[in-house]
């Protein structure tokens, strides 16, 4: 490994938290961004050819490092790190719908999913995953919601991109002028 | 409409059965999905007495949500059965927009599967230093409009003390004309006492004036002030001029 190498790899270990890439580059002010992707590339294969247990992911916009699955079971059972909290279904729900409608306000999403949501926007608030984007028009200005960057990090993505498309879900939403034909036949 | 059979729900805790269907379309695309019905032709006289007969069952007649759900599909039904003349191009079908919102819902459920997985498949891999829950996580932005701003306005003002209040006035000893007074009466007489420099109830301005007075004439040795026992009255004699002078 280059001294650059070494130097990202040990930012990356003592961050608590996914390091974007200009972030990174605040550790050599004379290294470019293809440097950087150069030695993070290197920094990768050295985990994944190297044996390791740890390896390097792009999530959230951000570089980290992380344990291998393979091991996840055998460091939760022994209590040594524990798993993520699940989220329950009324909170998954609500979570699709902030990530594809967004800025939504608590009403929307009430509407589809049919039940009063405001626990469920709080305790996703209070876990950092979803926050209060801004204002809608309308009357009293509902707060909008979307989602943060801790989004992104629970589920180990890098942005919007990597969600499922719409298009490619198994139900498809029809245009509402087909419905009627549907329903009528 | 025929009323549903109500079942027992004694031996249903009411909060379990809450969190077996997550709101009152869950249910609904239960059913319908449980009988293999064909979303786009709901028969909803049959799907609307089950959807009532399985929130009592499920003892969820408590909850707003799955009446509110309960009445829409009553409507519906209602709807379909009024009579309409033939060939009305104008008819909707009364279930369209339940159709859409089931296939809202669906997809947001299919969505919400996805994340499920991926979190949980992401979740299996630690990160360095992973904390479960910050203990202390920065505060979001506060998002204020102008009347919460002004509620907390008000709010610091009320909590503020009560201000002391000071009268400042023209300072109004007359030290100078008291002097000129006391003169004048030692002109007069050789001997007087306090009380009768300072005059009869008197100001605190004129009384400190005068005060103030006497004691500078005695400085300048144009009086000498005496007193014979303690809280005595004071008895102030002029000097002779020589020894003034």
């Amino acid at each position: 490994m280059n001294q650059l190498t070494q130097l990202l790899e040990a930012a990356l270990f003592a961050a608590a938290h996914p390091l974007p890439i200009g972030e990174l580059a605040k550790l050599s002010p004379e290294a470019t961004r293809e440097d950087l992707r150069e030695s993070l590339d290197e920094l990768q294969t050295h985990y994944t050819d190297g044996g390791h247990a740890v390896e390097l992911v792009h999530v959230a916009d951000g570089y980290q490092i992380v344990t291998r699955s393979h091991f996840a079971d055998a460091v939760a059972d022994a209590q040594i790190v524990r798993r993520p909290r699940k989220l329950s279904q009324a909170a998954l729900e609500t979570l699709a719908i902030v990530a594809y409608r967004q800025p939504v306000s608590r009403a929307e999403i009430e509407e589809i999913r049919g039940v009063s949501v405001e626990g469920v926007l709080r305790s996703l608030q209070d876990r950092g995953i979803i926050e209060a984007a801004g204002r809608g028009e309308g009357l009293g200005r509902p707060l909008l919601y979307g989602t943060t960057p801790q989004f992104f990090e629970l589920l180990g993505v890098r942005s919007r991109d990597e969600l499922p498309r719409l298009e490619d879900l198994s139900v498809a939403l029809r245009p509402p002028s087909e419905q009627g034909e549907m329903a009528g036949s | 409409m025929t009323a549903p059979p109500i079942r027992g729900t004694d031996d249903v805790p009411f909060v379990v059965r809450l969190e077996a269907f997550s709101g009152p379309l869950d249910l609904l695309l239960h059913l319908i999905r449980e009988q293999e019905i064909d979303v786009t032709d709901i028969p909803i006289a049959r799907v609307a007495d089950q959807f009532l007969s399985a929130i009592h069952e499920l003892g969820l007649d408590q909850a707003a949500d799955y009446l509110d759900m309960a009445a829409q599909l009553l409507r519906i039904k209602i709807q379909l059965l009024l009579p309409r003349p033939f060939d009305d191009e104008d008819w909707e079908d009364p279930r369209a927009e339940l159709v859409r919102r089931l296939l809202e819902y669906e997809q947001i459920r299919e969505l919400a599967v996805w994340i499920a997985d991926q979190a949980s498949e992401h979740g299996d891999r630690f990160a360095r230093g992973w904390i479960p829950d910050l203990p202390d996580q920065p505060d979001r932005p506060v998002t204020l409009d102008l009347g919460d701003l002004l509620l907390a306005v008000e709010r610091v003002i009320e909590a503020m003390p009560e201000p002391v209040l000071h009268r400042v006035v023209p300072r109004p000893l007359d030290v100078e004309g008291a002097t000129r007074r006391i003169r004048a009466m030692f002109a007069e007489r050789a001997e007087w006492t306090l009380g009768e420099l300072v005059g009869r109830e008197p100001s605190i301005a004129d009384l400190l004036s005068s005060l103030l007075a006497v004691l500078e004439l005695a400085r300048m040795g144009f009086i000498r002030a005496r007193q014979l026992q303690p809280f005595g009255s004071v008895v102030i004699r002029r000097e002779p001029a020589d020894a003034a002078a």
